[in-house]
């Protein structure tokens, strides 16, 4: 390669790599969810922890027979997280508060920028137009990246497969009813109605107006509603949220943006990186084979 | 012109009798309801008006102001400072059985108050719930709701319990 020619290869692949691709780098993170998107409300303080929606839960996706009876309130001794069996799961709080304890369901809470969809590298996850976060099973490889991205906790494992170890989550029951218009099992089953179905945007309008109405009943905030860049599910409570469970150290930026610099120049790298030292190589090995030459030919009269 | 007057309130008169609330009409408020609607998975509930308003007295306790009473919770003043008795008091009337069904969330008025209105389950057991912890009447699911068959296998609780939590039942009792 003449050295014209490589300074030409860099020039272009620099102009490249800065003009398309971070382009689209900068578009991410900056995404409000779909306008149609549906979301849950879930009511903190309407919540008597009767875990209807566990069971309603199980029966829905068909999940393997629970440990405990979906009646049995002894579960709350324990703090639990969503698994492989158990899509969501209720917990109980005993705070400062009068009036009893506080219930928290959990689940996954269909990011509007989902940090589970960044984190697969091969793109088992979607998330849809209704707003929920799906995967496909068939291509998930098992790798666990998503567990791990996931600021909520949220994915599950069956670590009782042996060979097909897959993530397993809440999908906002997507196949069976919200593709169809319908609201998810758990919130069909709820007695205290805590869980309030509909579109993302009214939801705020509901949840801002249950505030402004009975101010001393809740915190003035909406878990959800810019938490890493804004929720599917969104939480009120009438107690902190860092009582309840909640990580509220999160901030606003989806979880996307942390990697987005980064990830912008990986395509710079891969492209550039790859003719610049081929370049370098090339100079270097030209000066390499003169020298080479004459060690060859002392070596040979040497020998001779 | 004085017959004219005399049929005009007369007429007031008539109609201010047909839309009277049929609530105050003693006879048509229920002694019991059969509430039914969750009749797959528990027996239906009796619930036992009668004994109910003995104990409440006070209709707009649980009927808000459809009952003809006044106006009384600021954030229905706000728009009924000036309405009446509703026709319907009946929970059903007004809170659907449908509440998030895509009909349902379709016909939602979102410029109004109402649109954070209850569905039916939701309005029966905030409106019970709320006020027997207050008044220590019952509050556990299945003081009201006793379970069917199909709820005890719903809930896989009685005939239903996994094997292991049978086991450590009896592993307690011994």
């Amino acid at each position: 390669m003449k050295r014209r020619d490589f300074l030409k290869a860099c020039m272009l692949c620099g102009a490249a790599t800065t003009l398309g691709v971070p382009r689209k780098g900068w578009g991410a993170g900056s995404f409000e969810g779909y306008p149609e998107g549906m979301g849950v409300l879930v009511d903190l303080t309407r919540c008597v922890g009767c875990r209807s929606c566990e069971a309603a839960c199980n029966k829905e996706q068909q999940l393997p027979a629970p440990d405990m009876p979906f009646d049995d309130q002894s579960v709350f001794e324990e703090k639990r997280r969503p698994t492989e069996k158990a899509y969501t799961v209720v917990n109980r709080y005993e705070t400062k508060q009068e009036g009893g304890p506080v219930y928290r369901k959990i689940q996954c809470n269909h990011c509007n920028e989902p940090a589970c969809l960044t984190s697969c590298f091969v793109n088992a996850y979607t998330k849809t137009k209704e707003g929920a976060v799906i995967y496909n099973p068939k291509i998930c490889v098992g790798c666990r990246n998503c567990m791990i991205a996931c600021p909520f906790n949220v994915p599950g494992y069956s670590y009782s497969s042996a060979f097909n170890p897959v993530v397993k989550k809440c999908i906002f029951c997507y196949d069976t009813r919200l593709k169809n218009g319908r609201p998810p099992a758990c919130v069909e089953i709820c007695p205290q109605e805590v869980l309030t179905f509909g579109h993302r945007q009214d939801l705020l309008k509901i949840g801002h107006e249950r505030i402004r109405e009975t101010p001393d009943k809740y915190v003035d905030h909406i878990y959800g509603e810019k938490e890493v860049g804004g929720t599917g599910w969104l939480y009120l409570s009438g107690v902190p949220f860092d009582q309840v469970g909640f990580d509220t150290t999160l901030g606003n930026e989806p979880i996307i943006s942390n990697v987005k610099e980064f990830l912008g120049t990986v395509p710079m790298v891969l492209a550039i990186w790859p003719a610049l030292f081929t370049g370098f190589h090339l100079l270097a090995s030209r000066k390499d084979h003169g020298e080479q030459g004459h060690d060859h030919e002392k070596k040979e009269e040497g020998k001779q | 012109m004085y017959a004219v007057r005399n049929w005009l309130i007369g007429g007031f008169v008539m109609l201010a009798l047909i839309t009277a609330p049929t609530a105050s009409r003693a006879g048509n408020v229920p002694d019991s309801i059969n509430l039914d609607s969750l009749e797959q998975l528990y027996e239906k509930v009796t619930f036992n008006h009668a004994a109910h308003i003995r104990l409440v007295l006070d209709c707009a306790e649980c009927h808000h102001h459809t009952t003809g009473t006044l106006v009384e919770d600021a954030n229905c003043v706000r728009c009924h400072k000036n309405s009446g008795a509703t026709t319907v008091v009946s929970c059903k009337g007004c809170h659907s059985d449908q509440t998030f069904s895509a009909a349902a969330l379709r016909e939602k008025d979102k410029n109004t108050y109402h649109m954070d209105k209850l569905g039916l389950k939701g309005a029966y057991h905030q409106n019970c719930m709320g006020c027997h912890s207050k008044s220590g009447g019952p509050t556990g699911c299945q003081d009201c709701h006793a379970l069917k068959k199909a709820g005890q296998a719903f809930y896989n609780t009685g005939a239903y319990a996994p094997p292991q939590a049978k086991g450590n039942k009896k592993h307690s009792g011994h």
